[in-house]
């Protein structure tokens, strides 16, 4: 076994295992921390398939933003676990079921004997451009060709922000909080009364 | 050396998981979403798999394009998910039935 498969067989094997604890464990807390094993895991084996930038960025934006999100939202609301967990086994056999066959179909599928290593040779799109590093060829490709859904991307980020912070947003109606409209429109004859009145003698 | 098979076996297996996630946390919607995104990973894995033996880089723009989408999605699902605890104080499938569907 060369150095590769033994890394590729290593990864996998904690990457399967921490999805499997994501799915099975009681904790919610505990399935997030799982879940990031499990992307940390993914984001290895994208490195073993020269994938650089991606795998970093993987580990940048869902370990470090989606999933302080996820354990955020866990951590913040607190649930019954006992009428989550009703049930829990009940769904095993036909889930299991459906997960076992729909592997051996998969493996059926993509087995060795149909995508031999020389068949995908054949199917190559590109010539193997060793001297360009991976980030630079990703940037010069999102940059020119995939410029237009680029830009559909960060709308689609900057609608999700605004669509978050709308749906979480609430007035309190027992904060206090100013009005700049109306502290500019104010007059003082609003705010002070002068008042006449005689002097009164001094006793 | 790896093959593009073990790779692409490794990615049903995960897609599995994430489905039997499903199937087993039907009550708990957090742990859906975790299910959901274990689903998107390894559909990634796909992708990154045969970008790197097809000599493309079209697959790693598509999983870039998807990271981004699925970071959106589950920035409104769990802010969606939090208005529906503030509302019902429950995340149970099971309690949303006001359309009775």
């Amino acid at each position: 076994m060369t150095f590769e498969s033994a890394v590729f067989y290593f990864f996998s094997v904690v990457l399967l295992g921490s999805a499997a604890m994501v799915v099975t464990i009681r904790n919610p807390v505990k399935s997030a921390l799982f879940l990031v094993l499990a992307f940390v895991s993914a984001a290895c084996i994208w490195m073993l398939l020269k994938a650089e930038f991606l795998a970093i960025v993987l580990v940048l934006v869902y370990v470090g933003a989606v999933m302080v999100l996820f354990l955020f939202v866990v951590m913040m609301i607190d649930v019954n676990l006992a009428v989550l967990r009703q049930g829990f086994g009940e769904y095993l056999p036909i889930g299991g079921l459906v997960a076992v066959l729909m592997v051996m179909e998969i493996a059926l599928a993509v087995g060795p004997r149909q995508l031999a290593p020389t068949r995908i040779a054949a199917a190559a799109v590109h010539a193997p451009a060793a001297h360009v590093s991976n980030t630079r060829a990703l940037g010069l490709l999102l940059y020119t060709t995939y410029v237009y859904p680029f830009e559909i991307a960060a709308a689609i980020l900057l609608v999700a922000i605004i669509a978050a912070i709308a749906l979480t947003m609430r007035r309190r109606p027992d904060t206090k909080y100013q009005d700049p409209a109306r502290q500019v429109e104010v007059q003082a004859r609003d705010r002070m009364r002068l008042v006449k009145m005689p002097a009164e003698p001094k006793t | 050396m790896v093959s593009l098979s073990q790779y692409l076996i490794l990615a049903a297996a995960l897609f599995a998981i994430g489905v039997v996630g499903v199937f087993l946390n039907r009550k708990n919607l957090v742990v859906l979403l975790m299910a959901i995104e274990l689903i998107l990973l390894a559909v990634n894995l796909n992708f990154v798999a045969f970008s790197h033996f097809l000599w493309g880089m079209s697959g790693q723009v598509f999983v870039f394009f998807v990271l981004t989408v699925a970071a959106a999605e589950s920035a409104i699902g769990l802010a969606i998910l939090i208005v529906l605890f503030r509302n019902r104080r429950t995340i149970n499938v099971d309690d949303l039935d006001t359309l009775k569907g």
